[in-house]
């Protein structure tokens, strides 16, 4: 995007030989093991890799920064004429905030909740002590207005939880950005917003970064935002540099097998299956937490053996939805109609067989198993429990299950702790599977993994699908699955549903208003995507984007 | 700010049921101790008659239910009722209202409570934030292993120890009269102060450390610290202001402590206090003396409770500018 800054190549940032390293279980483990980096003034860096890559960690160290609990053992940290990794503290707090700047993953918890936006964007700018406390305001507001902020002049007067995540996501940008540095630390910055609000903050932070050429390192898993953002992106992996290159080259010609393993993830695709053959209906739904009515009028139906995917964003209904069919939430009105029959709406008016037959699964597999049972206790409870399977019959039918979902018998005796992320919900589909039911809830089940794990999974659920013919009710708000998985798609935006029907007919033109703008939001490995997705929304001069905020 | 009455208003409120609920409790509790009041002062050698003219004389022979509601509602008004003591079976009535007993206890007591809190308040929250900066430092473990020790000790153990230490430099009878002037009274109860301050710097210094590592560890603190903050700024203007909750509702509860716990401590050094005065009360069986003590008590940890909740919706942004 700086084509002028990279003629005079002047180097900001020189990394070499990084080596930084953690501590866990009484001793240390190397998280960075070598690796170079080097920036030029107004570049942007794309840093991408799974999550323990140590991506955020090699991010950190750009700053001379280390986490608690973290080292930096051996390398030189360049920055402008001064090495980082030897620097004292209190020359690096001279730095921080003011030439380098941090912008976190959750700007939700990375506000302190007690001081003003205003306040906590000029702090350290103010520190810096080269402009007075008006100016510095003044200019803060003229950010807030080029980060295309609601309200700019007001805005900052509120506290953190009295705006959304989008808009706290652009006053940090805001707030690292009031110093004029030379350098900025994106630390997965979009990951926790919606498609919808993502493209709003990748468009304003890249017009902001080119707008005063500052230099930036853009710390991502997501392969199609890194390609809107970086000039140049370089892809990590166990802590060591897989491969660099700019990034048109990156995604056209991917040297490395991991890389191209990575970019191929999301061309996962299934033909879709029509069927008339309803497993469960709901009807007319209206459910409320307490006075807050957050389903209206909900219809949904989910055939025998197929995938019906429920999208929206967060706070669109989808879980809500899920509580209603499971029991957890009982609707105000509607029915629930489940193999012909209706299903009495509250939990414990439901019969054991009824439970059995509608499972689910978790985002977070963490939490949703006690950490102190066994894998074996905790497949072997919904045997025990539906079919009266004990001793030894439940051990055999755990160990069948285990194979099933592709561990093997070595897992019975593990505890959750012990097992890796997709491994960890590999046991809650099991333990799903043990009830032998009719359909499974899927709630955001591949959110919290990364995209080869996510594969898997997904594979893992079709194959299953295939062998038993298990419907799944699939809640994402991530596109790229529900083409992975789905016969039908249901898009739901603020408790409604705003268009059912086959996956292709859905996914194809023309859409009604939402389903376009949630649908054109999602990131494409087009390096020009966001430029036309922009162009695009310019002259159809959409009006619903400006709703959505 | 109107959300903010509300929340106060509804919190005074279960505040006023929870102490008729105490009130209950304490009324049912004292009609089960043992032992009959009348028996007890009028001796082994009474008559049946002259126990039942006493009994009716204090309204003892009426139902329990009538005797209660009879309590309660002089107490709205105000009145304690008089003790019981002072009374006996030649007819003379020389009792005296029960506020009028429990005043200057009242006031002795609050005198101690406020002096060590005074003391150990900050104290500990000075010691707390120096033990969460300087974690698991020598300072920091020395610090917890002592006030883990006072705290660990009995309260008699704790003062004797220093009657004999002190003992020569300070006064060991905290025998204060109405008439002593400040400066006075402050030297005689410098002993139970720090007895004191020993038992409760521990709870709320642990309890202000924990709660200002909890803070450190947020993401919004790694947040300053990246953007330059010094350790100072952190722990003042970014930690502690998203400490109060946790930090006033252990400081309401050792100040609680300070006026309804303290009994050993008044006995130890003969203090004049209105623990020594329940504890009297129930060896004689002045049963209205026990119950204003018993509601006064409840009183005070109610409204210590309230205070500290109080502090943590005003600290709390969200609820003092919801969205």
């Amino acid at each position: 995007m700086s084509e002028a800054a990279k003629t005079h190549s002047p180097l900001l940032l020189d990394m070499k030989n990084i080596c930084i390293e953690g501590f866990a279980d009484e001793r240390w483990h190397p998280i960075i093991k070598g690796v170079d980096l080097q920036l030029n003034r107004g570049e942007v860096l794309g840093l991408i890799g799974e999550s323990g890559a140590g991506k955020s960690t090699l991010g950190k160290a750009a700053m001379g920064y280390t986490q608690p609990g973290c080292r930096i053992t051996a390398g030189e940290i360049w920055f402008d004429g001064q090495d980082l990794a030897q620097a004292k503290t209190r020359e690096k707090r001279d730095i921080w905030g003011t030439r380098i700047s941090y912008v976190a993953q959750s700007a939700a918890a990375s506000f302190n909740p007690a001081h003003r936006l205003l306040e906590q964007t000029i702090r350290a700018s103010k520190r810096q002590g080269e402009r007075n406390d008006a100016e510095l305001r003044r200019d803060a507001i003229e950010l807030f207005d080029a980060l295309n902020l609601p309200e700019p002049e007001t805005i900052g007067q509120r506290y953190p939880h009295q705006v959304s995540g989008g808009q706290l996501q652009r006053v940090m940008t805001a707030m690292a950005m009031s110093s004029r540095p030379d350098l900025i630390i994106f630390d997965e910055p979009t990951t926790a917003l919606d498609v919808t609000t993502q493209v709003e903050v990748l468009a304003s932070i890249r017009n902001i970064v080119s707008q005063f050429n500052t230099a930036a390192i853009y710390i991502t898993h997501d392969l199609a935002v890194v390609a809107q953002m970086a000039d140049r992106i370089k892809v990590l992996r166990y802590g060591e540099e897989v491969e660099q290159a700019d990034t048109r080259t990156m995604l056209s010609d991917p040297q490395e097998d991991y890389t191209k393993s990575l970019w191929s993830v999301r061309s996962l695709e299934k033909p879709e299956d029509a069927s008339d053959d309803v497993l469960l209906s709901i009807d007319n739904i209206d459910a409320a937490y307490g006075t807050a009515k957050v389903l209206h009028d909900v219809s949904i139906k989910l055939p025998r053996g197929r995938t019906v995917a429920v999208v929206g964003e967060s706070g669109s209904g989808k879980s809500t939805t899920a509580r209603v069919i499971t029991g957890l939430l009982p609707q105000s009105n509607g029915t629930v109609t489940f193999n012909g029959k209706k299903l009495p709406p509250k939990l414990s008016s439901r019969s054991k067989e009824q439970l059995r037959r509608i499972q689910m699964i978790y985002q977070m597999a963490d939490t949703a198993m006690n950490p102190r049972q066994t894998v074996g206790q905790i497949i072997g409870r919904p045997l025990e429990f539906y079919l009266g399977l004990r001793g030894k019959d439940q051990e055999r039918r755990v160990i069948e299950l285990l194979e099933m979902i592709e561990l093997d018998a070595s897992f019975y005796d593990r505890l959750p702790d012990e097992l890796s992320g997709g491994q960890k919900q590999r046991i809650c589909i099991a333990r799903a599977l043990a009830a032998e039911p009719d359909m499974i809830i899927c709630d955001e089940v591949t959110s919290a993994l990364d995209q080869i794990v996510q594969e898997g999974i997904l594979n893992l659920l079709q194959r299953l699908q295939n062998e038993f013919g298990i419907a799944y009710l699939f809640i994402t708000h991530d596109i790229a699955t529900v083409r992975a998985i789905s016969d039908e798609i249901v898009v739901m935006w603020q408790g409604k549903v705003v268009e059912q029907g086959m996956k292709n007919e859905i996914l194809s033109p023309p859409h009604p208003a939402y389903s376009q703008l949630l649908l054109s939001s999602v990131p494409e490995m087009d390096p020009d995507w966001l430029n036309n997705l922009l162009e695009q929304r310019e002259t159809e001069g959409d009006g619903v984007i400006k709703a959505q905020d | 700010m109107l959300r903010l009455f509300e929340v106060i208003g509804k919190r005074l409120l279960l505040g006023f049921v929870t102490l008729f609920i105490v009130s209950l409790l304490i009324f049912s509790a004292i009609s089960l101790l043992p032992g009959d009041f009348a028996q007890a002062v009028l001796g082994q050698s009474a008559t049946e008659d002259t126990l039942a003219a006493f009994r009716s004389g204090l309204g003892l022979d009426k139902p329990l239910i009538q005797r209660y509601f009879d309590w309660i509602v002089n107490v709205m008004r105000g009145d304690f009722g008089s003790s019981f003591s002072g009374r006996n079976s030649s007819g003379f009535d020389l009792s005296r209202p029960v506020l009028e007993i429990m005043a200057p206890k009242l006031r002795n007591t609050v005198f101690l409570a406020l002096v060590t809190a005074a003391v150990a308040v900050p104290l500990a929250l000075i010691l707390g934030l120096l033990t969460a900066l300087f974690r698991n430092s020598i300072f920091d473990r020395g610090a917890n292993g002592l006030t883990l020790t006072t705290i660990s000790a009995p309260e008699f153990f704790l003062a004797y120890i220093l009657i004999i230490g002190f003992g020569g430099l300070l006064p060991t009878i905290a025998n204060v009269k109405p008439d002593m002037g400040v400066f006075e009274r402050l030297r005689l109860v410098a002993l139970p102060t720090i007895t004191l301050t020993l038992v409760i710097v521990a709870h709320m210094m642990r309890m202000t450390r924990a709660a200002i590592i909890n803070l450190l560890a947020s993401p919004y603190i790694e947040m300053a610290r990246l953007s330059g903050a010094s350790q100072a700024e952190i722990i003042f203007r970014h930690a502690l202001p998203n400490a109060w909750a946790p930090i006033a509702t252990v400081i309401a509860f050792n100040l609680a402590y300070l006026v309804v716990g303290v009994v050993v401590v008044e006995v130890v050094f003969t203090y004049e206090g209105i623990g020594k005065l329940m504890v009297d009360s129930v060896g004689s069986r002045d049963i209205p003396v026990v119950q204003a003590c018993a509601l006064i008590f409840a009183a005070t940890y109610i409204l210590l409770n309230l205070l500290a909740d109080l502090i943590g919706i005003l600290t709390n942004p969200r609820l003092l500018h919801p969205r």
